[in-house]
């Protein structure tokens, strides 16, 4: 229940941050100020936006299918919420640290999907209805390349528990049970003689344990970017065309919890990002010879230097993807449907098989 | 002219450098925006030059420099005008009101010497017709008809559109029209006077 109440209480911290920045940052980009009333530099803005939100009327409309209208947002924030459950915060905070949590999150926010159906459906709303299908036309073809990358950060690790994942990329990779008397060499590879495990850093991140997994990662990014519904693949929402896609029926207090959804799958997904690709919570700062960097920016494990450090390293690392994703939308103009299909089917598919295959061959060049 | 076809660039790598150009293009633009225009005077030589930097300007907080000399708000130095009527009868837009009473003995005179000797009970300038073309001002013998860098003078009930120069309150322009009246009657009873005197001479 606690680990329940702290993980909320996160992820409405950030996805405010989210909100403000997504603001800021468009406008920064195209030469404007963005809000500056509420608060300084208004930084006020998105929480009134929310209060704002929630003093609003809450519409159903008469023709709608009330069950299905008003349970869709619930399930769909639920089914985001419910991936949070098994991401490895710090070295030892974890709401849930279940042994198939890769796996589990995979499962979880495929449900996600049938949320928005219904959100769509429910909401007897040809806009709507045509948003929805298209939304999921787009997540369940992205769930495919995604579910690749992952696979093969899996196939690597040999482990589908995100907290033993996050071990393997840093320089406390013997303090996991079971993982003892492992060692980190350079790129993964023995023969080359170099041990990385007391040096750490960036050197033992999953992207350059084995650099096959830097494709991985893009290809993840993409795919993650078309999940989370995000531009350049935000045509289930395409405000030029569709409104706003499957929530235009709603306002008020469930418009905001479909609203919290997005946004917690933009965070959702670039910490899963950060965590299989990006050292996880492991500091980006390599020990070199005499200078400890990574000693001492990793704190000590189950002490508050090492929970902060580790939140620290991991939340910033999150930042940097969720700027990159604002950034591509307001650089890149949103893809045909077919140009959408045509990149998940016919090139991230097949380069994301090729991935894990040459990822399998690493493995056994590992060990 | 020759003229040169554009070659549509294909393959990955060029795809791939323009994705980069553009995130590199937002970067740039996100990178300036702790620029902003500065307040230059128009005699400036960027004054019409922004290469960079945010172009939002927030308004009532602040404002771009204006010349001194635009087609803004009129303002009629009531002092120095001698009631001569010409910008109204110069105004295209006939937005300009003016009522004269002559005055009974000479008033003073305006800043360039000039004698005043009629009142205006009524000088009123309507800025809501009016077109801003300046016409008036140069007509104006005494120059007490100016624009100024005033542009912001939006209001919600357009009757405070037109503006009141006078500087006679209605009780004042009352007593002046009577002095006038007295003293023409006056003048009249003197004519008459006059000429019945002329009359019982000859
Ligand atoms: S500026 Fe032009 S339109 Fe306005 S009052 Fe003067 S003459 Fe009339
Ligand atoms: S032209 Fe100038 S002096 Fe003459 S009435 Fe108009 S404002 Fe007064």
């Amino acid at each position: 229940m606690l680990a329940f109440l702290l993980t909320l209480m996160l992820l409405l911290g950030i996805v405010i941050v989210l909100a403000y920045a997504e603001r800021k940052v468009a406008a920064f980009m195209q030469d404007r100020m963005g809000p500056t009333e509420a608060g300084p530099f208004g930084s006020l803005q998105s929480v009134l936006d929310v209060l704002k939100l929630l003093q609003k009327e809450d519409i159903v409309p008469a023709a709608a299918d009330q069950k299905l209208f008003k349970l869709a947002p619930i399930l769909i924030f639920a089914a985001v919420f419910a991936g949070f459950a098994v991401i490895p915060f710090t070295p030892d905070l974890i709401p849930a640290g279940i042994g198939i949590g890769v796996f589990y999150l995979l499962a979880i926010i495929s449900l996600d999907v049938v949320g928005l159906l219904m959100a769509g459906w429910g909401s007897n709303n040809k806009y709507a209805m045509l948003g929805a299908m298209r939304s999921v036309a787009q997540i369940v073809s992205y769930e495919i390349p995604a579910g690749l990358a992952i696979l093969s950060v899996v196939m690597i690790c040999q482990s589908l528990d995100f907290q033993e994942i996050s071990y393997q990329q840093g320089i406390l990779l013997n303090r996991f049970p079971g993982l003892e008397f492992e060692t980190n060499w350079l790129f993964g590879i023995e023969a080359l003689g170099i041990n990385t495990t007391n040096i750490g850093g960036i050197t033992t991140w999953n992207i350059f344990r084995a650099p096959i997994l830097l494709v991985a990662f893009v290809i993840y990014f993409i795919a993650s970017l078309a999940e989370s519904n995000r531009a350049p693949f935000d045509i289930p929402e395409a405000e030029s065309e569709l409104v706003a896609g499957f929530h235009v029926e709603y306002s008020g207090f469930r418009f905001a919890v479909l609203f919290l959804a997005e946004y917690s799958m933009m965070v959702l997904v670039s910490l899963v990002a950060v965590i299989l690709f990006l050292g996880s919570w492991n500091t980006p700062l390599p020990n070199l010879t005499a200078l400890k960097f990574a000693n001492w920016t990793t704190g000590t494990v189950g002490e508050l230097s090492g929970i902060l450090w580790g939140g620290f390293w991991l939340l910033s690392k999150t930042f940097v993807l969720l700027f990159l994703q604002l950034q591509i939308r307001w650089t890149y103009p949103r893809l045909r449907v077919d140009q959408l299909m045509h990149l998940c089917w016919k090139v991230l598919t097949p380069v994301a098989l090729g991935i894990v295959l040459l990822a399998g061959i690493w493995r056994l060049l590992m060990v | 002219m020759e003229r040169s076809s554009v070659t549509r660039k294909t393959g990955f790598w060029e795809v791939v450098k323009s994705l980069l150009s553009g995130l590199q293009l937002t970067w740039r633009h996100f990178r300036n925006a702790d620029k902003r225009r500065a307040p230059v005077p128009v005699m400036d030589d960027n004054y019409f030059n922004q290469p960079e930097g945010l172009v939002t300007l927030t308004y009532p907080y602040e404002a771009i420099p204006v010349p001194e000399n635009g087609r803004y708000r009129l303002h009629n130095e009531i002092d120095d005008c001698i009631v001569c009527d010409l910008c109204a009868k110069i105004c295209p837009v006939n937005c300009i009101t003016i009522e004269s009473v002559k005055a009974t003995e000479e008033i003073g005179m305006t800043s360039d010497g000039t004698k005043k000797r009629l009142y205006a009970p009524v000088f009123d300038i309507d800025m809501a017709k009016c077109c801003y073309c300046g016409l008036c001002t140069t007509v104006c013998p005494t120059d007490c008809l100016t624009m100024t860098p005033v542009y912001d003078f939006a209001e919600v009930d357009i009757k405070n559109m037109i503006y009141h120069f006078t500087d006679l309150t209605p009780e004042k322009a009352e007593e002046k029209k009577q002095l006038l009246a007295k003293q023409q009657e006056e003048m009249a009873a003197a004519k008459a006077a006059a000429l019945a005197a002329r009359k019982q001479q000859g």
